[in-house]
């Protein structure tokens, strides 16, 4: 224990008066360890991360504890002086790298002025051309002129983690460095990550949302929740055998490609160390909550070195992974609802034509799940538009029922209209901030239903029930919903026509892992009680196993592959395929980075604009 | 339903704009008691006139006295008759050019901005012309052509109005057009019409309501000039911008004629500006508080 790099001690940062962020959070780590923190959006992990170089965000304060770095008491310090240590001795990756490039500058040039500032007097060449090597760039001069637009979002964030080790500083904190990256190159990242971690003896703090990322790169692993650390302990003893009801859930609601499951929803959304009034923060949400947890849970032994902060941590059930998630239904038996054949489609992106779709052909039949699967720039967003009517294919034939439809979806009959509804990725924009609930919802029933009066009215509050929201949410506005709210009142909206098919374009990709898993598991129990068809875009493997049937695989608007889910994951026989399935982060045993490195390239033949305009198509 | 219809969404519209967060400023009630003051003139002076505005009532330009309290004017009418009658001009003229204005802006700036065609662009050029125009200079053009009249001075002002207020939404428009709640409308196939003025409509009409108050002012303004330079009402009719002109050459002996309605003028457009400053800061809270909820996850 002498060798301990990074001590923080019961931390607490608030907000103002009375309103903590972090509440008495501590942490050690030992040289070359990494420490995984994990939670969802709120729960402090970030402003813990930014705490241990001694930084809080305008606004927030450090009110008590301390954090030490390599015997240095950085809490203390002069602002000047924490400088000294930022970049040499403690050093952050940040998230986004696309905002934490200054875009004015060369890489080389934001390079060399970390380098000069911690390390003058030293070559700073030699130390830039190390650096570049140690994360898998090229160090030529040509690539360091190049500025960040140049780069692909896999090799920005690789400079980003360059700069934090240009001068080789004891630990680093690394705030969910993949989050917004395409899976191939996550694998490939985290797979350097923890190379250079073995190499150099670096001790980590890794953050993110992410269970399964977090598991495969972390010694030790602790769970945040409104502001605490709830649970901490050794990786596989975390994964293994959660002892809070919280980790539990989180591990519950993760899917997984290797071991396809149902996922399982926690209730309610996560709460804020704000809004918390004492107790366990988590009661409110939990299965196994009883008049003790008005009480604040002391952090308890719960095996070797395995700490958690709940009363009734022995009776936490242990995660049964069911396999038989998928229902294997003979879907293809029955005639295809949706057929689309030989699909062509683009759009101008700077001047340049981008291939959405090359000669697609796939089906849904009714009451079936297919998935679209891809990274960015797969075409599978594009699509989902051309069968809703959105975006009008260049060529190729989408049909309903064995009727072919019109390319825009004002000139197709009400009908089709109705049969087909969309449900959009983020529900921050899917719903007009100037229309209630209940306005949202009843449109469609009254223009394709022709539902009118109190019929209506009574119609909303059945869909609300549906896709289980309280009816007292009808005269609401949207800026007072969460987001796994708002997505649920998209999809009433879109249950509204009482559709045969719903599109989902990445409809869980905005929300946190708990409430992913409550959206999947309404989508999955409309398809069983309503025997409506799903088309399910995704870019998450895991996601798609737990709840598809069929699957087709897209890389830049081709299909490399379709078929069973579970073949497909099981035995994929397109190398892309096989590319995908191996990178996807997985909480199972075979952890692909836990010996070794998978063979992957980071793709960089898709550069990073390509990624951009999919996401303003 | 069309009523309940009507003031639901002009209720959804100018929501943002709490008449208490105006109010609450020390600008806002400056502001909205100068504006009431004026307004009161104007709207309820006709009734306490002691003359007929139009009626020769003295000698031109006496001092004020017991019987004409302002003076009389250079044709020897009463000041205060002229001045308490001549206020409904101004504000009706420069109210319908604004109103005018907002209209057809907002009609081209949620046409081309939704539909961007080529006709959408070709609008847009003949806006940009239009922008390139000196008001005055094309108001003045058009007096000439058109003859000098109110409708002519209203439509005018108007289209000064148009290419500015059609830019910003415009841009407010292509901002919200991709948005889910847009492509959803568009997908269970709506009419342009609902989408434009049920989904697009009220999402952009914040951004140019900041600045109504500035918009009246301008149109009072121009509204004035051009009445002082005689091509817009004509006399006999009592205006406070016509008040100007006719008696700037009494300035020296009978100044009444010309301060009172210049004052009123220039309260009318401080008021405008001060109401005008205290809307824009409470949008300006308001869209704080709303970009702070639309990024909580």
């Amino acid at each position: 224990m002498t060798d301990r790099v990074l001590v923080a001690r019961d931390l607490c940062i608030e907000a103002g008066p009375r309103s903590p962020i972090v509440d008495g959070v501590s942490m050690e780590l030992a040289r070359g360890e990494v420490l995984g923190v994990v939670g969802e959006s709120g729960s402090g992990k970030t402003s813990t991360a930014l705490a241990m170089l001694g930084f809080f965000r305008s606004g927030l304060s450090l009110t008590r504890g301390t954090v030490e770095i390599s015997g240095q008491l950085i809490t203390a310090m002069p602002e000047s002086k924490r400088r000294l240590l930022r970049g040499r001795v403690i050093s952050y990756v940040p998230q986004e790298p696309g905002v934490a490039l200054n875009p004015s500058l060369r890489i080389g040039e934001q390079l060399r002025r970390m380098v000069s500032r911690h390390l003058p007097g030293s070559d700073a060449e030699q130390v830039i051309r190390e650096t570049m090597e140690r994360v898998d760039l090229p160090s030529q001069p040509a690539f360091l002129r190049r500025f960040p637009h140049q780069l692909s979002g896999g090799q920005q964030q690789r400079v980003t983690i360059a700069i934090a080790l240009a001068c080789r500083p004891t630990v680093a904190v690394l705030d969910e460095p993949t989050t917004g990256l395409d899976v191939v190159v996550q694998a490939s990242l985290l797979a350097g990550i923890k190379r250079l971690q073995s190499e150099t003896g670096l001790a980590m703090v890794y953050v993110s949302h992410d269970l399964a990322v977090v598991a495969s790169v972390a010694d030790r692993i602790a769970v945040m929740y409104a502001g605490r650390v709830i649970e901490e302990g050794p990786t596989k003893s975390i994964i293994d055998a959660p002892r809070h009801p919280y980790t539990r859930g989180l591990i519950a609601a993760i899917p997984d490609s290797r071991s396809p499951r149902n996922i399982v929803g926690m209730p309610g959304v996560a709460a804020r160390a704000l809004a918390w009034q004492g107790g366990c923060a988590f009661a409110l949400r939990c299965e196994q909550r009883t008049d003790k947890c008005t009480v604040d849970p002391p952090f308890e032994n719960a095996g070797r070195l395995h700490h958690v902060r709940c009363f009734h941590w022995q009776r936490t059930r242990p995660v049964t992974h069911d396999g038989a998630a998928v229902a294997d239904g003979d879907h293809d038996a029955r005639a295809p609802l949706l057929e689309v054949t030989e699909l062509n489609a683009g759009y101008a992106s700077r001047g340049e034509r981008v291939v959405a779709s090359a000669g697609v052909s796939f089906f849904v039949s009714s009451g079936e799940c297919l998935a679209l699967v891809g990274e960015s720039g797969s075409g599978k967003t594009t699509i989902a538009r051309c069968i809703s009517g959105l975006h009008a294919p260049d060529s190729g034939v989408i049909q309903l029922a064995g009727t072919p439809l019109a390319p825009r979806a004002a000139d197709r009959p009400r009908d089709a209209r109705r049969r087909i509804q969309i449900v959009f990725q983020n529900p921050y924009d899917s719903l007009n901030p100037r229309h209630t609930v209940r306005d949202a919802v009843s449109r469609p029933a009254r223009l394709l239903r022709g539902i009118a009066g109190p019929q209506l009215r009574s119609q909303v509050d059945v869909l609300l029930e549906q896709v289980r929201l309280p009816t007292t949410v009808a005269d609401r506005y949207p800026a007072e919903l969460s987001g796994g709210e708002r997505q649920r009142v998209a999809i009433a909206r879109a249950l509204a026509a009482d559709p045969e098919l719903l599109v989902c374009d990445e409809i869980t990709s905005a929300l946190d892992v708990s409430v992913q898993a409550a959206v999947m598991e309404l989508i999955a129990d409309l398809r069983r009680s309503l025997g409506i068809g799903v088309l399910l875009i995704s870019h998450d493997l895991g996601l798609v196993a737990s709840v598809a049937d069929r699957l087709v695989v897209l890389q830049r608007g081709h299909v490399r592959e379709q078929g069973n889910v579970r073949e497909i994951l099981a035995s994929p026989r397109d190398e892309y395929t096989r590319q995908l399935v191996s990178a996807a982060p997985t909480l199972a045993s075979d952890r692909p980075w836990a010996n070794g490195e998978p063979e992957l390239n980071d793709g960089e033949g898709q550069d990073g604009a390509r990624a951009d305009t999919e996401l303003l198509s | 339903m069309s009523v309940a219809g009507a003031v639901r969404s002009g209720r959804r519209i100018v929501a943002p704009v709490r008449s208490a967060r105006v109010l609450r400023s020390g600008t806002g009630r400056a502001g909205v008691a100068l504006g009431a003051l004026v307004l009161l003139i104007a709207v309820f002076g006709p009734f306490f006139a002691p003359h007929s505005p139009t009626a020769l009532v003295g000698a031109p330009f006496s001092a004020p006295s017991a019987h004409f309290p302002l003076g009389t004017d250079f044709l020897g009418r009463d000041v205060l008759s002229r001045v308490l009658c001549g206020g409904r001009t101004v504000i009706e003229l420069a109210m319908s050019a604004t109103v005018l204005g907002y209209l057809g802006g907002l009609t081209i700036g949620l046409l081309t901005g939704y539909n961007r065609g080529l006709a959408g662009n070709a609008l847009m050029r003949i806006v940009d012309v239009l922008l390139a125009f000196p008001p005055i200079l094309f108001l003045l053009v058009l007096a000439t052509g058109a003859g000098p009249s109110p409708e002519a001075l209203v439509i005018g002002v108007a289209i000064t109005h148009v290419p500015s207020i059609a830019r910003i939404v415009r841009a407010a428009t292509l901002q919200v057009a991709h948005r889910g709640y847009v492509e959803a409308a568009v997908a269970r196939g709506e009419r342009t019409r609902y989408i434009l003025r049920r989904e697009i409509a009220p999402n952009v009409l914040q951004a140019i309501f900041a600045d109504l108050g500035v918009r009246l002012t301008w149109s009072i303004l121009l509204v004035a000039s051009v009445n002082f330079l005689g091509l817009g009402l004509q006399p006999p009719q009592a205006d406070w911008a016509l008040m100007i002109s006719e008696n700037r050459e009494g300035l020296a002996i009978q100044p009444w004629a010309v301060v009172v309605p210049g004052l009123l003028i220039a309260l009318l457009t401080i008021a405008c500006n001060l109401v005008a400053d205290a809307i824009a800061e409470s949008l300006g809270v308001s869209a704080q508080a709303a970009t702070l909820d639309g990024t909580r996850l």
